[in-house]
């Protein structure tokens, strides 16, 4: 059977981890490569790295950070943020990432998605959607969650996943460092209108939260990061959690 | 020894790589290549593969020789080689992904998309599945049965001989994930992906 995947969002800046974990036996708080290789050794399903670096002179550190990982932890690398070209995507997956997820650039180029699917096959393409509520429907945000394009976000993972994505990462604009719980209605809707796994983030503050995700918003995979930061619980705590309430997972 | 991973521009080989010099340390020497003669004089052959059916054969069929070569190493030879995901795919007679087209042949079947009981089953099956091991494989050795690997595709290996199937796993139906025909193996997971039980897979293919 196939089992629902959890994933620990690590955001990187200038190839050192920010919010991170807070462990006492990390040698070094703000090392990438260290605190994804914890991740997969308790059980991580796949590592994502959020690169919110924001000048274009410290872009390459990611790539450094991509490599060295992918050296370490043989669990589905995926990275995101800033990530424009088809160029952008060949060298993130040179370096050995695995999947690359892509926003910004899909909403304002949706060819992208197209000629990138095409070119490394859909297997490697996450489209990212940070939505919003307006009303009764969700709209589609860009540049980090600060410009509103006003495209539905329902029929924007439509285009997605016709134009070729492997997966949708999904956010919910309005959970997003909240604590209070994924957006379930905006996850549900997107996961009943594709065919592709939709893997849910923003929101999340504790483990039934994760639960939520799987049960009711019928995400293949949960992404989050604050729970798993400061040590508050782990991925093996999550993993047993989901377990004991009946959801699939890999222990 | 030597073992080559064959770089015929497949997509993205850097895990299968990485995971391989991991396992290899540095008591195996392991070549990227499609180096017609490296490939002829090496000991073993890892074929991955990404993307669609029709874009990893056209990448083969590309290469001058390549081909043939490999064909010459595995069924006139009989020299151990792996394929990975479409890498294993390419081994039947025929694809169906994109438009019909041939495979290597090396096992008679074909890849046909998995049966999604109309949206039930999401496509791509992405992530971790159990195996359902049903035949001793020399890759499988000292592998638990119903282990998790790691699944990307969306495509199935349908082989019209049963025999060499070694394990199947549970998405809509029973999908062919592992198979072995004497010395041709192929796993329709990712071992570079699937953590330690992944990376001995690929030890068990590299000390056979």
């Amino acid at each position: 059977m196939l089992k629902n995947r959890i994933i620990p969002c690590l955001d990187v800046k200038n190839g050192r981890v920010v919010k991170g974990i807070n462990f006492v036996d990390l040698q070094d708080a703000g090392d990438p490569v260290e605190q994804a290789k914890i991740y997969s050794d308790g059980g991580a399903d796949e590592i994502c790295f959020l690169d919110i670096t924001a000048s274009n002179e410290n872009r390459d550190t990611i790539y450094d950070v991509v490599e060295k990982t992918s050296k370490k932890c043989f669990v589905p690398l995926t990275v995101g943020g800033g990530v424009r070209t088809v160029e952008d995507i060949n060298k993130l997956l040179n370096c050995g990432a695995d999947k690359v997820s892509i926003n910004t650039a899909a909403v304002q180029n949706p060819e992208v998605v197209e000629e990138s699917s095409k070119k490394f096959g859909s297997q490697c393409i996450v489209v990212a959607i940070d939505a919003k509520k307006n009303g009764d429907k969700w709209e589609i945000f860009t540049h980090g969650g600060r410009n509103n394009t006003g495209i539905d976000a329902i029929e924007f993972a439509k285009k997605m996943e016709a134009s070729g994505a492997g997966e949708l990462l999904v956010t919910s604009m309005d959970r997003d460092g909240t604590q209070v719980g994924y957006d379930i209605e905006l996850m549900a809707k997107i996961s009943s209108m594709v065919n592709i796994p939709v893997i849910a983030s923003g929101g999340v503050g504790n483990l039934d939260h994760l639960v939520d995700g799987i049960k009711l918003g019928n995400a293949s995979a949960v992404l989050a990061a604050s729970i798993f930061h400061y040590g508050k619980h782990s991925v093996k705590e999550a993993k047993e959690y989901l377990d004991s309430k009946g959801i699939p997972v890999r222990i | 020894m030597n073992v080559i991973i064959v770089d015929y521009n497949s997509g993205n080989i850097s895990s299968v790589i990485n995971s391989f010099k991991e396992v290899a340390k540095d008591k195996v020497n392991i070549e990227v290549t499609s180096d017609l003669n490296k490939i002829k004089s090496s000991d073993k052959v890892v074929l991955p593969g990404q993307g669609s059916f029709k874009s990893c054969v056209d990448a083969l069929s590309n290469i001058s020789g390549l081909v043939d070569t490999l064909s010459e190493f595995a069924i006139n030879n009989k020299k151990p080689l792996l394929g990975i995901c479409v890498g294993l795919q390419m081994f039947a007679d025929v694809g169906f992904e994109e438009t019909e087209t041939r495979g290597l042949g090396w096992i008679s079947g074909k890849v046909s998309k998995i049966d999604n009981k109309n949206g039930k089953y999401k496509l791509p099956h992405i992530g971790w599945n159990q195996i359902n091991i049903i035949q001793e494989s020399k890759i499988f050795k000292d592998i638990e049965n119903n282990s998790h690997m790691y699944f990307v595709h969306s495509y199935e290996f349908v082989p019209e001989d049963k025999n060499v199937v070694s394990a199947t796993t549970d998405y809509s139906s029973n999908i062919v994930c592992s198979v072995e025909k004497e010395n041709i193996f192929g796993t329709q997971f990712h071992p570079e992906k699937s953590d330690k039980i992944g990376l001995k897979i690929i030890d068990n293919f590299i000390k056979l």
